[in-house]
């Protein structure tokens, strides 16, 4: 984030191993969701073996960037930008990682669905995938970048997310009441579809904290804030 | 007293627009800023970068260097310490002084040292309980009270340094200016000045001078960093190391200068 290197170089060595770090989990993670749902859209269930193992190597990731974070405050006391920095990594991380989870459990449920003929195809529930991965890779995008307006971009999006979500669960309904042999698989959809929607809400917190390791404002939950009458603070 | 609250009291040392030359080096450039009550300021920033010429101009010694030379104005309590016909010596009385090195008095006794201030200002009473009170306040009684009339140097570097503010303390200071005071202690003995540091807030404004940002941030309510003799920046002292809106104040801070 900031073109200036420290005085100590080895400190800059352990802060770029550490963001490299987070964007291979991110990577990894973006590709779990990718294959995840894919595993549902062809009916693989291979595809979706993949992701479980695939979550093992996240999960170890998420392990060494705790361990980089814990050894840089103890050992650099860090200040300012490198502060937010790594308060930030220690937060995102396991955002990534739970997305990583999220992505097994749409595994598990594509390869439950794929043991049954399909049901027929559910249009928004591609489209709600789609947005989720964007908001994920523009969430990752934000964080490298340090781009607080295209973290902004991620929150206001969550809407969308939301909206779109409401309009699939009344879809699933629609077809659970048109024949109740349906309800198991529209079940398992709608499950999809919830965690979906959760993995949009933690690349929400991931623009949050960039938006915070940046500019140094706490942009989450300003109606609590409120509530309590006290500005944010840097 | 809250943190916040202790940040509305009211200021007790206003520097306005303060220059400092040691003969034609320009150490100091308009420097302002202000103090509350009862709060401890941290100043920070590199070597030569006018942070002791500051605190020397708080007590008027900067003046007693030769070629010396300081304008603009400093107020305690809302009086001009340069004004005319403020002696320095009332002025050191009410605005105390430690330095990095302890320098205890080498030939005086512990209990000498510790009421020489007030022999010095004619200060009459009771000497033994005004010397118990500065070094109860100095957090050194227990350690030193079966032994009042030990040499100073037969204490510790820590134990000096806390002598050297009993010694601050006994002429009931309402400033108390700290050059480093910690930089030549260890941990622990470092741990002890600080403690001290927090007590004596409730009864003191404090400002204290220290390469150690750890320190600054331990400590101190508010920090101003200062470069080249100018104040760069001065705010919250969690906003200075969370998030300064200086670039320099940045760089130093997360150690990116030089």
């Amino acid at each position: 984030m900031a073109l200036k290197k420290h005085t100590d170089k080895s400190y800059d060595v352990e802060l770029d191993d550490l963001r490299s770090k987070l964007l291979t989990l991110g990577g990894k993670v973006e590709a779990e969701i990718a294959l995840s749902m894919r595993a549902l859209a062809e009916r693989d269930s291979k595809l979706a073996e993949q992701v479980l193992s695939a979550d093992q190597e996240v999960n170890l990731l998420e392990l060494e960037v705790d361990e980089g974070c814990r050894r840089l405050l103890a050992l650099r006391q860090p200040a300012a930008s490198d502060l937010r920095f790594i308060t930030t990594a220690l937060k995102i991380v396991v955002d990534l990682e739970r997305i990583g989870d999220l992505a097994v459990n749409i595994a598990e449920r594509a390869i439950d669905l794929n043991q049954s003929p399909a049901l027929r195809p559910v249009h928004d529930l591609t489209r709600l995938a789609q947005l989720c991965q964007a908001q994920l890779r523009k969430a990752l995008d934000a964080f490298v970048d340090g781009d607080p307006a295209k973290a902004e971009e991620v929150i206001k999006d969550d809407d969308l997310l939301d909206a779109l979500y409401h309009n699939l669960f009344s879809e699933l309904l629609a077809l659970m009441m048109e024949d109740p042999r349906n309800i198991r698989r529209a079940n398992s959809l709608l499950f999809v579809a919830k965690h979906l929607e959760r993995l949009g809400d933690h690349a929400t917190n991931v623009a949050e904290m960039v938006v915070y390791m940046v500019r140094g404002t706490d942009v989450r939950h300003p109606h609590s804030r409120e509530l309590r009458g006290r500005p944010s603070r840097g | 007293m809250n943190d916040v609250a202790r940040q509305r009291n009211s200021s007790k040392i206003v520097v306005r627009n303060l220059n400092a030359w040691f003969g034609k080096t320009h150490a100091l450039r308009g420097v302002s800023l202000e103090v509350p009550e009862n709060t401890v300021l941290a100043i920070i920033g590199p070597s030569g970068c006018g942070k002791s010429t500051f605190v020397r101009c708080i007590n008027r010694m900067h003046e007693l260097v030769p070629g010396a030379k300081q304008t603009g104005h400093v107020l305690v309590d809302g009086q001009d310490l340069h004004g005319r016909g403020v002696d320095p010596v009332d002025l050191r009385r009410r605005v105390g002084m430690v330095f990095q090195r302890a320098n205890p008095f080498p030939t005086m006794s512990i209990f000498d040292n510790a009421v020489a201030g007030l022999r010095l200002n004619g200060i009459g009473g009771n000497l033994a309980e005004l010397a118990e009170r500065s070094l109860r306040q100095a957090a050194l009684w227990d350690e030193v009270k079966d032994r009042l009339h030990h040499s100073a140097l037969s204490l510790s570097g820590g134990q000096q340094q806390r002598l050297c503010i009993a010694r601050a303390l006994a002429i009931g200071p309402e400033v108390l200016l700290m050059d480093e005071p910690a930089s030549a202690l260890d941990p622990i003995a470092t741990a002890k000045i600080e403690e001290l540091i927090r007590e004596l807030r409730e009864a003191l404004t404090i400002v204290i001078v220290t390469h150690n940002m750890q320190q600054a941030a331990r400590v101190s309510d508010a920090t101003a960093f200062f470069y080249m003799g100018e104040l760069v920046e001065h705010g919250a002292t969690e906003q200075i190391f969370t998030n300064p809106r200086e670039p320099r104040t940045e760089d130093y801070v997360t150690g990116k200068f030089g």
